[in-house]
């Protein structure tokens, strides 16, 4: 094991991460089972739930949506971004930008004029109408991550050299944001949002729609996902995580294959942020920088990375249990939270489900079951 | 290994093989944006043109009417509950950054609240009702604020919320509070152009602190010169409109304005600048730890206050102590209140605090006004009689209290404060000298309605 | 931009430039040589701060002159030693898993962060700069100050000082052999497990040395850390791995690119465009301004 760090630059030791994939087969009942529990779970939570707790939740289900795209790229194909706050981010702001001038009724919004800008720019101006903004959400993130993946993936930038850059990324954005107040809000980011397509977006009963649409959405994209994983791209992109010289002398073009994952995960950021902003109704460059990006690979790896479910539960269970722990221990919290993502990596390196998945391989469990397994 | 798997289900594998074959993510996408947009306009009632129009005319009128036609929530709080005989507890929200980089400032605004809660308490409580603290953590995070706000408020039922430091959680909380109808007590000079129902600040506006300090530095100090440096975000800015504004209704503009992100370290680029321009006078609205790096920097260059004198809005008492008083000496300050300020109430509150805290051993202006907030809020329950928003607000013209840096008034109609203003200068001590005070509480003016340069401001700067 | 503000913007960069190599010569030992991606190095600053304010108090107001230099290497002792804990209990357990050693120190990180609030309290703390740095040279237009002059000695001392222990001293060359070939070091004798607590515990101490410089120039918070940590990381990436003259050339790097964009334009954008830059500059060169050549794939 220790051998593998002096290995030459951008080495990441990805097989450590790999087990889950068997392990699952060998019980197909139960990932089925915990989907029916899940979507059980996101029927019966408006009935039983707060006006305040059930919007809590649909915000937590838009986090969901980024950690699938995030375990997308980190899980299965082994590039961990911590720049993914970029996209969620910008997402947030394409749909941010119609909110406001909706709002505005198309007039120049405020925090333009204490900036000292005259006119409205010309690139504010098409955000005016929904069917591009809503669109933009998602393609522009896509856009930006297709780019800028490829220019990596192409000058073979992988391991912890991507992760850093992607972590500037990150910080260039959010000084740049914060630096153009004229045009995005700077720290104070956008907010007072009135409407969408109409509809008073402080209303409980927009709030309940919003949360419906986001569930619908989560579980469309998870089975998206599922399919994406299962399908032939899908093993060529472990292929690629496992052993990306290999696959290219087989004939692949890992460049690809890693840009597009790459950009499907921005876009699916960009979608998370485009239905966040609307049930937060604000949106500041604190959710696209370092700190966010970084909760955003821990909702991952704490639910168990390569495995989709892991990831979309992960953001559920991290952020209801952040939020539980800060309201319970306003001045502790953050020991607790530091402390149990140490004892994640160390104790339970492949997440909550990774270690429920590893039951199988324990002797007991292999007793029980020996009758119906055979071995791969 | 991988590819030698026992099939799975049947089912499955169709709809794998169904979504991969077909782009799967392609028209995931579609049929997602499709649903969205089929979902919220199916319960879209009436044509939109009739909503824009609609819109339109709920944007043109203030926020307060959004607020009043807005019944549709049900989680709004009804804090004349608490009115009840058998109520022996009210709970009240703390809403406070103790984690984060904005912990450094609030936390003792944090403490300064509790303590007056705690001596409230003691004497018997608001109306014979003991109040409940409920503390929850803004995490510097704006969307915290928001998420905390709409706890307190609607599962925690609290009669009053005092919290918020920055302009930013103030106006990201806002609208979370004229939804719910809850009561925030703001403790910290701001940029003004802000009015709501549904908070009331006991922090200075612009007339009670930077006014007044541009107008001493001119009239009384002889400056002609200044050069505006600030934290590049909403309160700074707004702030030096505002000083422009009220340097040219004197014909004069100034020599320099620099802004710089927050949290920004290395000061050597812009001092040079400064140097270069050769100011009277620095008007320094940084924030927070940018302050220490800029006023270190000037040091080090050999710019000290004799030459270059600042006069900042945002440094006090635990600022002096974070940047060192060595550094600091014989700068200005503005504020309502200093450590130093004499009266018995400041003697008394001071030694409270210092002995209930002996880790933050002083005091400043956000800590008084989020102290006497409590007061207030106390006085103004008991004159309404009840603990009801509405009431509240609609007894709360006139009502006074003694506080530790002087009298203060509750202005009904801005539900601003009257506040003293005062100008300290550092000493080596670490403690402000006042040089300068208004003599009496000035009546706050939010949108500088009262002064002839300011005219046209308001619709330039108002929110 | 005439000759003064030429000399000047020269002297800003070398500043800024001395304050990035204090801040990443230690990740060019944790990160640039060992491959461990420490997220709590910035918390390491923090402690060596906090350690130059406890000095302080130690030695009163009449000491205050001495209270700094002895807080170095205080300051130095104080942080190798939390390296060497955080070595022996976490980093050992997860070597050949670079990712998730950046999600156990990040853990760390914000443990480290709400303990300096619960022992030092969250205002910030300011050190009195000895009265020796106070003070200024002049030629000319240009003014130098005292204390970051300091600096720049202090920074080229940590890189001296680095240099000759890395690769005279026998511990320096044992550390080598075990980063270039571990299997091979272990046949020879070298103690391996040893020769990693000893680099991760040097690297962590400069990042103290780094804090308690940086107090001269800033005050103290439990956030410290949080400020720095990118751009160091983003040095070593920039100078390129596994030397410390890659260290050396990414701080000059930045520090040039940052001040001069800084001048032209503004702050904010200053920083953007000195990233944009670095990124672009990655693109073409992924390895960083000083690579070692190799011709193999992985």
């Amino acid at each position: 094991m220790a051998a593998e760090q002096s290995s030459s630059v951008g080495q990441v030791a990805a097989p450590a991460l790999l087990a889950p994939q068997p392990a699952l087969r060998r019980i197909p009942w139960l990932r089925w089972a915990a989907t029916l529990l899940l979507i059980a779970a996101l029927l019966i939570a408006p009935m039983v739930l707060s006006e305040f707790r059930l919007g809590l939740l649909a915000r937590f289900l838009t986090y969901a949506i980024v950690a699938l795209g995030l375990d997308l790229i980190w899980g299965y194909t082994g590039i961990l971004s911590l720049g993914h706050g970029v996209f969620f981010g910008l997402g947030a702001y394409c749909t941010a930008m119609y909110l406001k001038l909706e709002a505005t009724a198309g007039k120049m919004p405020d925090f333009m004029a204490w900036s000292g800008v005259d006119d409205m720019p010309f690139w504010w101006k098409p955000f005016r109408y929904a069917w591009f903004a809503i669109p933009a959400s998602i393609l522009i993130p896509m856009l930006l991550g297709a780019i800028l993946g490829y220019a990596a993936f192409r000058n073979r930038i992988k391991g912890v050299f991507f992760s850093i850059l992607s972590q500037a990324l990150a910080l260039v954005m959010v000084t740049l944001f914060i630096g153009q107040q004229g045009y995005t809000g700077g720290t104070n980011g956008m907010t007072n949002f009135k409407t969408f397509l109409g509809q008073d977006l402080n209303s409980d009963h927009v709030g309940h729609l919003l949360y419906w649409v986001t569930a619908v959405i989560l579980i469309g994209v998870y089975f998206g996902c599922r399919g994406l994983v299962n399908s032939k791209v899908g093993k060529i992109l472990v292929a690629i995580r496992d052993g990306e010289n290999r696959a290219r002398f087989i004939g692949y073009d890992p460049v690809a294959y890693q840009t597009f994952v790459y950009a499907l995960s921005a876009g699916l950021a960009g979608l998370a942020g485009m239905l966040f902003v609307m049930q937060e109704g604000l949106i500041t460059p604190t959710k696209m920088d370092i700190l966010m990006s970084i909760k955003m690979v821990l909702w991952v790896a704490i639910g168990g990375r390569a495995t989709l479910f892991g990831a979309m539960l992960g953001a559920i269970v991290v952020n209801s249990g952040e939020n539980l722990l800060s309201e319970k221990y306003p001045e502790t919290w953050s020991y607790m939270l530091g402390a149990s993502f140490l004892a994640v990596v160390l104790f339970l390196p492949q997440g909550i489900v990774g270690w429920v998945m590893g039951i199988p391989r324990s002797p007991l469990w292999k007793k029980f079951a020996k009758s119906s397994e055979a071995t791969p | 290994m991988y590819l030698n798997q026992k099939t799975p289900l049947l089912t499955e594998r169709k709809l794998v093989e169904f979504l991969a074959n077909r782009r799967s993510i392609g028209t995931m996408l579609a049929l997602s944006c499709s649903v969205f947009a089929v979902g919220l306009s199916g319960c879209g009632n009436g044509g939109s043109d009739a909503n824009t129009a609609a819109n339109t005319a709920t944007n043109a009128a203030a926020n307060t009417a959004t607020t009043s036609t807005d019944t549709s929530s049900g989680d709004k709080l009804d804090a004349s509950v608490y009115d009840k005989a058998d109520v022996k507890e009210v709970p009240v929200g703390i809403l406070h950054s103790l984690t984060g980089t904005m912990a450094i400032s609030e936390t003792s605004v944090k403490d300064a609240e509790m303590m007056a809660i705690t001596e409230i308490n003691a004497k018997g409580g608001v109306m014979g009702k003991q109040i409940k603290p409920i503390t929850e953590d803004g995490a510097s995070d704006w969307d915290t604020f928001k998420t905390k706000a709409e706890k307190l408020i609607t599962q925690d039922k609290a009669a009053a919320v005092f919290g918020c430091w920055t302009s930013v959680s103030r106006k990201t909380v806002l609208p979370v509070f004229e939804k719910y109808q809850g009561l925030l007590w703001y403790p910290v000079q701001y940029e003004g152009m802000e009015t709501s129902p549904n908070i009331f600040y006991t922090g200075a506006t612009t007339n009670q602190q930077i006014t007044p300090a541009v107008e001493w530095l001119m009239k009384s100090m002889n400056k002609k010169k200044f050069f505006l440096i600030g934290s590049d975000y909403v309160f700074p800015r707004t702030a030096n409109a505002e000083i422009k504004a009220q340097l040219k209704g004197a014909g004069l503009d100034p020599v320099g304005e620099e802004y710089t992100p927050l949290g920004h370290r290395d000061y050597a680029t812009i001092v040079d600048k400064i140097k270069a321009a050769k100011p009277d006078i620095i008007f320094n609205s940084l924030n927070g730890d940018s302050n220490v790096e800029f006023f270190k920097q000037m040091k080090a260059v050999g710019m000290t206050a004799k030459d270059f004198p600042t006069m900042s809005v945002s440094i006090a008492e635990p600022e002096i102590a974070a940047i060192g008083p060595d550094v600091l000496a014989g700068h200005y300050a503005v504020w309502n209140y200093f450590q130093t300020t004499s009266t018995p109430q400041n003697k008394k509150f001071v030694a409270d605090f210092i002995k209930a805290n002996p880790k933050t051993p002083y005091t400043d202006d956000p800590m008084e006004a989020a102290y006497f907030g409590v007061y207030l809020w106390k006085a103004a329950v008991e004159k309404a009689k009840s603990f009801d928003v509405a009431k509240v607000r609609a007894a709360s013209n006139g009502v006074s209290y003694m506080a530790p840096g002087g009298m203060v008034k509750i202005d009904g109609p801005t539900q601003h404060v009257y506040k003293t203003v005062r100008i300290g200068v550092v000493e080596p001590s670490g403690q402000f000298k006042e040089v300068w005070n208004s003599g009496q509480p000035v009546k706050p003016d939010p949108y500088l309605d009262g002064y002839a340069w300011a005219k046209g401001l308001k619709d330039k700067l108002k929110t | 931009m005439n000759s003064a503000a030429l000399l000047s913007n020269l002297f800003n960069s070398l500043s800024l430039a001395s304050i990035l190599l204090l801040i990443a010569l230690g990740l060019a030992i944790t990160f640039g040589l060992m491959r461990v991606i420490n997220m709590a190095h910035g918390e390491f600053i923090m402690a060596g701060a906090y350690s130059a304010y406890v000095m302080q108090n130690l030695f009163g107001a009449r000491g205050a002159n001495w209270a700094f230099l002895a807080a170095i290497p205080f300051a130095f002792v104080v942080t190798a030693a939390m390296g060497w804990v955080l070595e022996a209990t976490v980093i050992r357990r997860l070597y050949g898993r670079p990712l998730d050693t950046l999600l156990a120190t990040w853990g760390i990180s914000l443990m480290l962060q709400q303990g300096a609030r619960s022992i030092f309290g969250p205002q910030g703390k300011s050190i009195q700069a000895p009265a020796w740095l106070d003070g200024t040279i002049t030629l000319g237009a240009l003014v130098m100050p005292y204390n970051r002059l300091f600096i720049m000695a202090l920074s080229i001392a940590c890189l001296v000082g680095m240099w000759a222990f890395l690769y005279r001293s026998n511990a320096g060359r044992r550390i080598q052999a075990t980063m270039q070939n571990r299997e091979m070091a272990s046949c020879l004798g070298i103690s391996t497990r040893r020769v990693d607590a000893l680099a991760f515990s040097v690297g962590s101490g400069l990042a103290g040395v780094a804090g308690c410089a940086l107090t001269l120039l800033s005050s103290i918070d439990s956030n410290v850390g949080t400020k720095y940590i990118v751009d160091s990381f983003m040095v070593v990436v920039l100078g390129g791995v596994g030397q410390l003259a890659g260290a050396f050339a990414g701080a000059i790097g930045m520090g040039f690119l940052n001040t001069g964009w800084e001048y032209e334009t503004t702050a904010s954008l200053g920083k953007v465009l000195t990233f944009a830059c670095i990124i672009v500059f990655l693109q073409w060169r992924p390895a960083g301004i000083i690579s070692s050549r190799s011709r193999a794939l992985d």
